[in-house]
């Protein structure tokens, strides 16, 4: 149960860590300096939600290692984040919509966790459900203004759609190790999200006057087993840079 | 820049319950709502706010400062205006 734990601890982590990484790489580069600070302050929600994930995981693991080494010193193949969230930023559409879609569901699996039986996990839940309901929020309403704004605009979010949607089924997957936990009672099964995630998004999609995809293309997956694409090779070689050549180092 | 799509908004704070809001900057928005989270996001990230109003910036009229003596230069000389001639029980909190 506890390499149950540590792992799926690990690929929550991941996925925040990851996400936040890509956020952080709008700064210096958004349109206006509100939506600059905006990115920023969703990215180090979620890096914040990654240290406590990691730190948690450490003590599960209980083998010496510290939340910076499950960091920075795991490779490509050892991470287990969603395969969406590794996904080049692209262009502010693309950025916007992949935080929709991932908020839309992950605040409303922060809030199942928080009836967790593990009290650790539940208050993790807890400090994160409130960020990402404000993801939830301020990205469907980009999404909309988006999409049901200029032609150019449409344009880019339409193919952010057609580019990201494939990859959103894998957030429902379940892992051996999910499934271990969520028949002990600590996790939730995420795929009795889903229905209320498709209605969530359904919506913002008709105030946004964009299409759901009519036929749905088949589920891009693997980040869970350690299959990524080509980018996050690319992402992690930045981001661990640091840490890889000064060893130990800190502020 | 503002522009016509991304009007400039004036943003006002209150830090805590039972003060009042204070004006803390602007932000340009497109709307009300963006609006809203552009101040939340601009000025909330240290914890300094309870709730935020915006306001249209074309929505404030200014007073001229070519009129400063005829509005204000009365007020000087008149002390007694002022509530400094009284204690204020420490119970009464923020005035």
């Amino acid at each position: 149960m506890a390499s149950a734990l540590f792992n799926s601890l690990v690929a929550w982590a991941d996925d925040q860590l990851v996400l936040g990484h890509r956020l952080s790489e709008w700064t210096g580069k958004a349109h206006v300096l509100e939506e600059e600070l905006a990115l920023a302050n969703m990215g180090l929600d979620l890096i914040g939600q990654a240290r406590n994930l990691y730190q948690y995981a450490a003590e599960v693991e209980n083998a010496g290692r510290s939340e910076d080494d499950l960091a920075y010193l795991r490779s490509e193949r050892d991470y287990r984040n969603l395969l969406m969230l590794e996904r080049p930023n692209t262009d502010f559409a693309h950025t916007m919509l992949r935080q929709f879609y991932y908020a839309a569901f992950m605040q409303r699996y922060w809030q199942a966790l928080t009836g967790s039986r593990d009290e650790r996990l539940a208050a993790i839940a807890a400090k994160a459900v409130v960020e990402l309901q404000y993801h939830r929020r301020h990205s469907a309403e980009w999404v909309i203004r988006l999409g049901d704004g200029t032609e150019e605009s449409a344009a880019r979010m339409t193919d952010a759609v057609n580019t990201l949607h494939r990859y959103t089924g894998e957030m429902f997957d379940t892992s051996a190790d999910l499934r271990a936990l969520i028949d002990d009672g600590i996790a939730t099964d995420p795929h009795t999200l889903r229905t209320e995630w498709e209605a969530d998004v359904r919506s913002v999609f008709d105030r946004a006057t964009i299409a759901w995809p009519e036929e749905e293309p088949p589920t891009q997956r693997g980040g869970r087993d350690g299959i990524h694409t080509e980018f996050l090779g690319l992402l992690l070689a930045e981001m661990q840079s640091l840490h890889r050549a000064h060893p130990g180092q800190t502020w | 820049m503002s522009t016509p799509d991304t009007p400039l908004w004036e943003v006002f704070i209150r830090a805590r319950q039972g003060l009042h809001h204070r004006h803390v900057g602007s932000v340009h928005a497109p709307d009300t709502t963006l609006a809203l989270q552009a101040a939340r996001d601009v000025y909330t990230r240290r914890g300094e706010g309870v709730s935020i109003w915006v306001v249209p910036a074309n929505a404030i009229t200014a007073s001229d400062p070519v009129d400063k003596d005829m509005l204000f230069e009365p007020a000087s000389d008149k002390i007694y205006r002022h509530p400094t001639f009284y204690d204020i029980p420490d119970d009464v909190g923020h005035m």
